[in-house]
């Protein structure tokens, strides 16, 4: 489903990806950890072309991007129609309601009809618990109800494959796990993810496969049990035992 | 000063006074319905639209349409709105081009508000955060679709405020227009006291007047901030 080869990017002198390679199959839940500062943020943002790497290639579906070469901005909005993106801070439009906001995406780029939108968008909503919500602003909306709007918005387009940017890290703890929940069902629905969180036990009871990155290398990947229990590479284990603790 | 105000109460003429007030109220009024207020909103519609576009210019990725949009709010915020008006009114027609004097007005107050609110419009657009973009941009949407549905209808919120001010000293800009003759309510009331000699009298009506329609106008942008404020947490 989604192929990475040689991916490179710097801001400035920071090389914050270096040679990064990945594969991401098909219903597969990807949890991405690592320290702060390790990449993988941009990673994921690079997934969607929120960040341009210089070198390598991105492929996902049947698109590729080969970022060597100067790509047309027509073609970065067809490569990014394929995933959604669930952000940190929700980034919900503010001047929609929270049905407006899972609208959006079918009305404007599908040129669906906005019954039809309306009605999915609903499904949508109350899918994720919010079916008595539908008509609030963001600002009427606790984070994590906000955040499952966020949710909600990037599946609204029918994509394959969802991207989630620490989700949770900007919630209360309380909060926390309606929005896991969702990511839950999800996953269990057979959902392409990629998900890079501090969540670990979402990591252990979600994901199929761990990548640990640390200085914007993957320094190693595999099962939560490999990564969790078994691994050998101190740094992983360095960084387990600091979140541990 | 003084003795003309003290003047104003024990004068036998009083009624005399009234009725000037009275007699050039109607024509003043006239003035400002069908000349001023007219070319305030044209001028101010013509205005925002090139603002929209000189902002757009000024952010895009091109450096020739950034240069000119550069140049123009340069030009215009650099010389007097007076001298452009005597240049556009009395400067053309020596080189052959002719405008009546309500294009002239149109022209060159549209021109300036263009400039102006282009850096009120582009300091709105740049205020919106942005993670607005990336949303839009995560949902499959172009530039444009961003701008349209998610970027301006916020930052017309932002600039509402700016805009009404920019608005309000329209209005009293287009009293300029009286000096290339054309017959707005300012223009009016020197017309009145050119033949009454009443100018203390005329001239404060005329002010009052204006104050009026600004008082009105601010009442209004209360209302319309209100209305695009239920999406903005309180």
């Amino acid at each position: 489903m989604i192929t990475v080869k040689d991916l490179n990017k710097s801001f400035g002198d920071l090389h914050v990806l270096k040679n990064i390679n990945m594969d991401v199959d098909r219903g597969e839940v990807v949890v991405v950890i690592g320290p702060s500062g390790s990449g993988k943020t941009t990673l994921l943002r690079s997934l969607n072309i929120l960040e341009t790497p210089e070198e390598g290639e991105i492929t996902i579906g049947n698109q590729s991007m080969d970022f060597s070469k100067p790509s047309k901005k027509k073609q970065i909005v067809e490569f990014r129609k394929q995933t959604g993106m669930v952000f940190q801070n929700h980034n919900l439009f503010p001047h929609f309601t929270a049905l407006e906001n899972v609208m959006e995406g079918p009305v404007t780029v599908q040129k669906v009809s906005k019954a039809k939108a309306r009605e999915r968008a609903t499904e949508i909503l109350t899918k994720v618990g919010l079916g008595e919500k539908l008509d609030a602003y963001p600002h009427q909306l606790s984070g994590g109800q906000q955040q499952r709007v966020g949710i909600a918005r990037a599946l609204a387009t029918g994509v394959e494959v969802i991207l989630f940017d620490e989700p949770t890290s900007a919630l209360d703890p309380e909060l926390v796990g309606d929005v896991l929940n969702v990511m839950k069902e999800l996953a269990q629905e057979g959902m392409t993810m990629v998900v890079v969180t501090h969540e670990m036990s979402f990591a252990e009871e979600v994901a199929d496969r761990v990548i640990f990155m640390d200085q914007g290398a993957v320094v190693e990947q595999g099962t939560p049990e490999q990564i969790f229990q078994q691994t050998k590479e101190p740094r992983t284990q360095q960084f387990l035992n600091r979140i541990r603790k | 000063m003084k003795m003309y105000l003290s003047n104003i109460f024990t004068d036998p003429q009083m009624e005399k006074y009234i009725d000037i007030i009275v007699s050039s109220f109607l024509p003043l009024v006239k003035g400002a319905l069908y000349y001023t207020i007219p070319l305030t909103l044209i001028t101010f519609a013509i205005g925002l639209v090139l603002a929209v576009i000189t902002a757009l210019m000024r952010l895009s990725n091109m450096k020739v349409l950034q240069w000119v949009a550069r140049a123009y709010v340069s030009i215009i915020r650099g010389t007097p709105l007076l001298v452009q008006l005597f240049i556009i009114f009395f400067g053309l027609p020596s080189v052959g081009v002719t405008i009546n004097p309500l294009y002239s007005a149109i022209i060159g107050f549209s021109l300036n508000m263009g400039a102006y609110n282009s850096e009120i419009i582009r300091a709105a657009i740049l205020s919106i955060p942005k993670g607005q973009w990336e949303a839009s941009h995560s949902i499959g949407m172009t530039n444009f679709q961003a701008l349209r549905r998610v970027i301006l209808p916020q930052a017309t919120r932002v600039s509402i405020p700016p805009l009404s001010n920019s608005f309000i000293g329209l209005i009293k800009d287009t009293s300029l227009a009286s000096t290339i003759t054309y017959t707005e309510m300012f223009r009016k009331a020197q017309e009145i006291a050119a033949t009454n000699y009443h100018f203390l009298l005329v001239y404060t009506e005329a002010a009052v007047i204006y104050w009026i329609i600004c008082i009105g106008l601010s009442f209004v942008q209360d209302r319309v901030e209100n209305r695009l404020d239920q999406y903005v947490a309180k």
